[in-house]
């Protein structure tokens, strides 16, 4: 029991649950406001791009830090935002469109910003598909390939949002500078300035 | 383990929530009675106090009205904030008096009228109105107001007059939002003089047969019902009668979404999303919006031969 307690794997799963947690008490008490189908919806989108940066900004982390077990947090992430990104999908099937598959057809064609979230999606379901041991294995350097996808999976998401907003842009922007800072982090410059960052920080350890 | 003893309070001991509600408002009431003798003012200003001499009218809908507080806690009025929530929470540093709303422009007796003048320039009555946002929701609301056009008439518009321009209050002191440049302050709305002279369209100074909490635009707002809510400006200190076409906030930030009608239509599409269906606050299905939203027998003949495509 303490040694489960003391997992860090457990405890990152706990917190990455927190966000459906808050949305199950506020559901259950009322909380979710006028119209709780927007707000499950504007949740659960939050949450997915949250995700996606948090799974970015780990192989960032690791070159900073030196510390090369970070990477076993990096598919629970992932799968996270996939499951907030699937949640969001339901959502809008389900609560917003009560599968109207004509009108969410017709959604998909002419609204950008519809168009940009749901390419997201679908290219994170192979992700998703392919995050177990076996399916590594087997893909063997064609994984890496593939999982290169999130880059523009990112990319459409936060464009997604940036298009769906009516004038204030100020959430999306956020979450767009910190997608280009965790991208520039892979660049020549920024690859050079994680190492300078990390030779401040640790002058001690190389 | 705590266990608590039962029966301290005897169900029948507690106040129902609609009886302290209004004993509540008696006391308010009363402070401001007092308050108001004091001072020699007029009371009952603040929201929720109870307005007087209220009429019925002819403008009832068989359509469940929207909960009061979905009507005071969901709003846009980017004055106070651009999220739902933000106008209730950020309201209160309004001062709804002392208030004074300008008359001027292409009228013959252009003038400032006090707050307390306007509330008693014409009967008040409700007014159940269907609103409905260009986001898609909607709600059904009983306002409290008089027709615009009964102040129309009293200032006499000039030969000239071909629109009315309405003009929110600017004040980033009161009004948080505005310190955040989002909209290019103030907020500009208009209407062309038909259509501000229409019976439907009405100052609205309070719903649920209250004063109008100031996140609803107190203490003096439009109401136009076939048009989607952001034409029925807030907190308004000048209407200004004038011959050209106004440029409305929204015109100015995004003029290939916003044009200057706005009327509720569900064939024009916003340029990013559907107008085809709209969420009812408090429903779960999405019910299909109507041409000019429900209004079209009152008002589509002041459209006609317009291409409504073209003037959105």
């Amino acid at each position: 029991m303490g040694a489960v307690l003391r997992s860090p794997k457990l405890w990152l799963f706990a917190v990455c649950l927190l966000p459906l947690a808050r949305l199950v008490s506020l559901g259950v008490s009322g909380g979710l406001g006028a119209n709780p189908i927007e707000f499950i919806t504007h949740s659960t989108g939050t949450w997915t791009l949250a995700g996606l940066l948090a799974t970015l900004s780990v192989t960032p982390l690791r070159r900073l830090t030196g510390r090369a077990e970070l990477i076993r947090y990096r598919r629970m992430l992932g799968l996270f935002a996939f499951f907030y990104a699937s949640l969001h999908v339901v959502t809008y099937i389900w609560l917003d469109q009560f599968f109207d598959l004509a009108g969410i057809g017709k959604d998909i064609v002419k609204r950008p910003f519809i168009t940009a979230g749901f390419a997201a999606f679908v290219l994170l379901i192979p992700l998703a598909a392919t995050s177990t041991h076996a399916m590594m294995r087997r893909l063997g350097r064609r994984w890496q390939q593939l999982h290169r996808l999130i880059y523009p999976v990112a990319l459409l998401g936060v464009v997604h949002y940036l298009w769906l907003v009516k004038k204030d842009m100020t959430q999306p922007l956020i979450l767009g500078a910190v997608l280009a800072f965790l991208l520039a982090m892979r660049l020549p410059w920024g690859l050079n300035m994680l190492h300078v960052v990390r030779g401040r920080l640790a002058p001690a350890r190389s | 383990m705590l266990i608590r003893r039962s029966g301290d309070i005897l169900p029948s001991e507690i106040t129902p929530p609609e009886i302290y509600r209004e004993r509540r408002r008696f006391m308010q009431g009363m402070g401001m009675l007092a308050a108001g003798a004091a001072l020699g003012i007029a009371p009952n200003v603040q929201a929720g106090a109870r307005l007087a001499g209220v009429r019925s009218s002819a403008y009832a809908l068989n359509e469940e009205k929207t909960p009061y507080k979905s009507v005071t806690r969901y709003n846009n009025f980017y004055e106070f904030g651009t999220g739902k929530g933000d106008p209730a929470e950020n309201a209160g540093s309004l001062k709804t008096r002392p208030w004074t709303v300008t008359v001027e422009g292409e009228v013959g007796k252009p003038g400032v009228y006090d707050i307390d003048s306007l509330l008693k320039l014409a009967p008040l009555e409700e007014r159940v109105y269907r609103m409905r946002c260009v986001e898609g929701w909607s709600m059904v609301i009983p306002w409290v107001g008089f027709p615009l056009h009964e102040l129309i008439r009293r200032v006499a518009p000039t030969g000239n007059a071909n629109y009315v321009e309405f003009v929110t209050l600017n004040d980033p002191g009161q009004m948080s939002g505005q310190r955040s440049r989002v909209l290019d302050w103030p907020y500009v709305e208009g209407l062309r003089l038909d259509e501000a002279m229409h019976p439907l369209t009405i100052l609205a100074v309070g719903l649920y047969g209250e004063v109008l909490p100031n996140q609803n635009g107190a203490p003096i707002r439009l109401v136009v019902p076939w048009k989607y809510g952001f034409k029925s400006a807030k907190s308004i200190v000048r209407i200004r009668f004038v011959e050209k076409q106004p440029l409305t906030a929204w015109m100015r930030a995004a003029p290939q979404e916003y044009g200057f009608y706005s009327n509720v239509n569900p064939r024009v599409d916003h340029p990013r999303w559907s107008q085809a269906k709209e969420r009812r606050i408090g429903e779960f299905f999405k019910r299909d919006t109507l041409m000019f939203n429900g209004y079209g027998a009152q008002v589509a003949q002041l459209y006609r031969g317009m291409d409504l495509q073209r003037y959105f």
